[in-house]
């Protein structure tokens, strides 16, 4: 019982340094979620769910410090027509913000709506308390109970312009909590861009609600300092004929470990999340992806392509469960890793669980080099060794880029990571 | 323009000797053939000029206009006006085929130091060549020789040889897999390109392209070495009686 007594004392060490915010609408669903967390204990290395990462720099008491990134690289989305909510090390920097309003959306928040009346009441911590089962995701319950601000979005209609979300890491020992929720009404539309590094330490929960016949787009690009960790969870859930789309970008990080917990519940829903990361020497990225079809004709996808050199590490855990009246599922998974070395490793955990008898579903994962002959095709051609590698690169990632439907934020996603290879030639 | 001297190329993997001293003057204008039976090293002698892995020179020089080639990365020598279409041009998924010809075209300019060629010059160009090479707008969004037929792959080298307008051209046996017309069009495509300036080198095993192609000098290559040489007649007379005749000759 050695592991139980090191797992209690965890997350008595964990929770001993945090405040639970006392008071208003969303107290009642932090107190629950203190009593999940307690319950569960925080991850350690030897839970099976957190065998390829290790947790324990995310559980410790206070952040391991982190360099602030000093490259002069502009910040990304920052030349688009933007709503821009700006978080400096987890704190709302009302300064740099624009202001909230606009039509077809209200956004408000976590810190400032204490009204009892609140519809976010009815959100903030039920999903991610129903993405609890069957696999404990106790940071995220840990976000529930303790995050000092975050935005309630209500979209109402169709915003004219996307509401970008931006982290600022300023101190280096930063270590921060936020919880969004944000909920689609029917027929509702909206894009939420994330970007920055955030924090030394960034826990980061999203609660997303989207309602019969809705769209919600969702880019974010992670990265800059390198010496960064996070710990994100989406918890989604989606209604009759409505649309999910996340892309997540990632350079840099020393660890990141990115979950996304999408439930179709209504008929012929479409989920699509991908990732593309780029990663160079003490790198660690984790994508862990729990997919639940429970309802007639949905759709879901899942692609994920990550770069790695130098020893960089990537990981994915990625399910497709298909429940006993999903009938008419058509589910895909695709996880490859391209190795630009032998130090680097990729490990993938592919699941489907299937209890419904008509269904599509295929998964695949693969591990690769770059094409020897391609290469030397294009330095035939006149292109050299560097600029060559990375067009294959960017060629490998480009199907999880293209779940990207927006132009724009696909260029803008395709210069970043150019830029980056580019940087981190050998 | 090619002056190759004495050249012996063994595997890099292997102790296998494949060219066993190969002499060979291309001059410019001219359009050089070489024909020989399987595993005489005609490919490898197109691979080590262009500077793929995996050969090892262990004697001879191979020179372009008075620069040594073989000292060469392989896109030194491509800027330097060396082309070689590929026996089997290799298909590269996400790699759109305009984005692929633009960019090799810019980076041998920026070798040479020219300037680059702008997004509507570039598109005009490869419009009015693909045009005469009957490749449709369609094959030039696509990755790289994905899914293309083996002409249109073929044809595709050419489209790249017109665009980078190389000095000296090698093809490799680029009438492999092609119909008699898709053979006329690809040598249509490489009669255009003949000049005053360009050699050309031809690697075939039949006769036939060069009924289209028409040679000023045919050579016979057998185990890694040229072994005779001369005009048109001679591929001729591959055609008619087989390479027995001629390697007993030389034998």
């Amino acid at each position: 019982m050695a592991d139980a007594a090191e797992k209690i004392s965890t997350t008595d060490a964990r929770l001993g340094d945090l405040t639970l915010p006392a008071g208003g609408w969303s107290e009642a669903a932090r107190k629950d979620a203190l009593a999940r967390v307690q319950a569960m204990g925080l991850p350690e290395r030897r839970d099976e769910y957190w065998k390829y990462t290790r947790p324990d720099t995310l559980t410790q008491a206070g952040a391991v410090p982190a360099a602030l990134f000093d490259n002069d690289e502009a910040p990304i989305f920052g030349e688009m027509d933007r709503l821009n909510i700006v978080f400096v090390d987890g704190v709302f920097d009302p300064q740099a913000s624009d202001d909230l309003s606009l039509e077809g959306v209200t956004i408000d928040r976590l810190a400032e709506a204490k009204t009892d009346i609140h519809w976010a009441r009815d959100l903030y911590g039920v999903l991610e308390a129903k993405g609890q089962n069957p696999v404990p995701r106790p940071l995220a319950a840990l976000n529930t109970a303790f995050a000092t601000d975050g935005v309630l979005i209500h979209v109402t209609g169709n915003p004219s312009k996307p509401i970008n979300l931006t982290y600022h890491h300023r101190s280096e020992t930063s270590d921060a909590i936020l919880h969004h929720v944000i909920r689609l009404d029917p027929g509702a539309e909206v894009t939420v861009l994330e970007s920055g590094p955030a924090a030394a330490r960034f826990n980061k929960c999203m609660e997303v609600e989207v309602a019969d016949g809705a769209t919600f787009h969702h880019v974010r690009a992670q990265g800059r300092d390198h010496e960064r960790r996070a710990a994100t969870h989406i918890f989604a859930r989606l209604g009759t004929e409505s649309v999910f789309k996340s892309f997540t970008l990632t350079a840099n990080g020393v660890l990141t470990r990115n979950e996304c917990v999408i439930e179709l519940t209504g008929d012929d829903a479409v989920a699509h999340v991908a990732g593309a990361c780029v990663g160079d020497g003490d790198f660690h990225h984790d994508d862990t992806v729990f997919i639940t079809h429970d309802a007639v004709g949905c759709e879901s996808r899942q692609v994920f392509k990550k770069v790695l050199r130098n020893g960089a590490t990537g990981v994915f855990q990625g399910k497709i469960l298909v429940k006993k009246d999903a009938q008419k599922t058509d589910g895909y998974q695709i996880s490859q890793s391209l190795l630009l070395d032998e130090d680097s490793q990729f490990l993938a955990k592919p699941e489907l669980e299937i209890y419904a008898d008509d269904v599509a579903c295929s998964h695949g994962s693969t591990s690769g080099a770059i094409d020897e002959d391609a290469l030397f095709y294009l330095r035939s051609r006149g292109v050299p060794e560097g600029p060559a590698t990375d067009l294959l690169t960017l060629a490998f990632l480009a199907e999880a880029v293209e779940e990207i439907e927006n132009e724009d934020l696909r260029d803008e996603i395709n210069d970043r990571l150019a830029a980056w290879l580019e940087r981190h030639r050998s | 323009m090619l002056s190759i001297k004495n050249l012996h190329v063994k595997l890099e993997e292997e102790d296998k000797q494949i060219l066993k001293g190969v002499d060979l003057e291309i001059e410019a204008g001219k359009v050089h053939a070489i024909m020989g039976p399987n595993g005489s090293g005609k490919s490898t002698l197109s691979y080590v000029l262009s500077g793929k892995d995996g050969y090892e020179v262990t004697d001879g020089t191979a020179m372009l206009e008075g620069a040594d080639v073989l000292e060469m990365e392989p896109e030194e020598r491509a800027a330097a006006g060396l082309f070689l279409a590929f026996q089997y041009p290799v298909e590269i998924p996400g790699v759109g085929n305009m984005t692929f010809l633009r960019t090799a075209v810019n980076a041998q300019r920026k070798a040479r130091g020219e300037e680059e060629m702008s997004a509507a010059d570039f598109l005009k160009a490869v419009r009015a060549r693909a045009k005469e090479l009957k490749i449709d707008a369609d094959m030039l969004k696509r990755p790289v020789n994905v899914g293309f037929s083996g002409g249109e792959k073929k044809r595709n080298e050419i489209l790249q040889m017109a665009m980078l307008e190389p000095r000296m051209c090698i093809l490799d046996e680029t009438d492999s897999g092609l119909d008699v017309d898709a053979m006329k069009l690809v040598a249509e495509g490489v009669n255009a390109l003949r000049s005053e300036g360009r050699g050309f080198l031809v690697i075939t095993h039949y006769q036939r392209l060069l009924d289209h192609i028409k040679p000023d000098v045919v050579h016979i290559m057998a185990d890694g070495k040229i072994v005779k040489s001369g005009g048109p007649e001679l591929a001729l007379e591959v055609e008619n009686n087989g390479y027995g005749d001629i390697l007993a000759e030389v034998a």
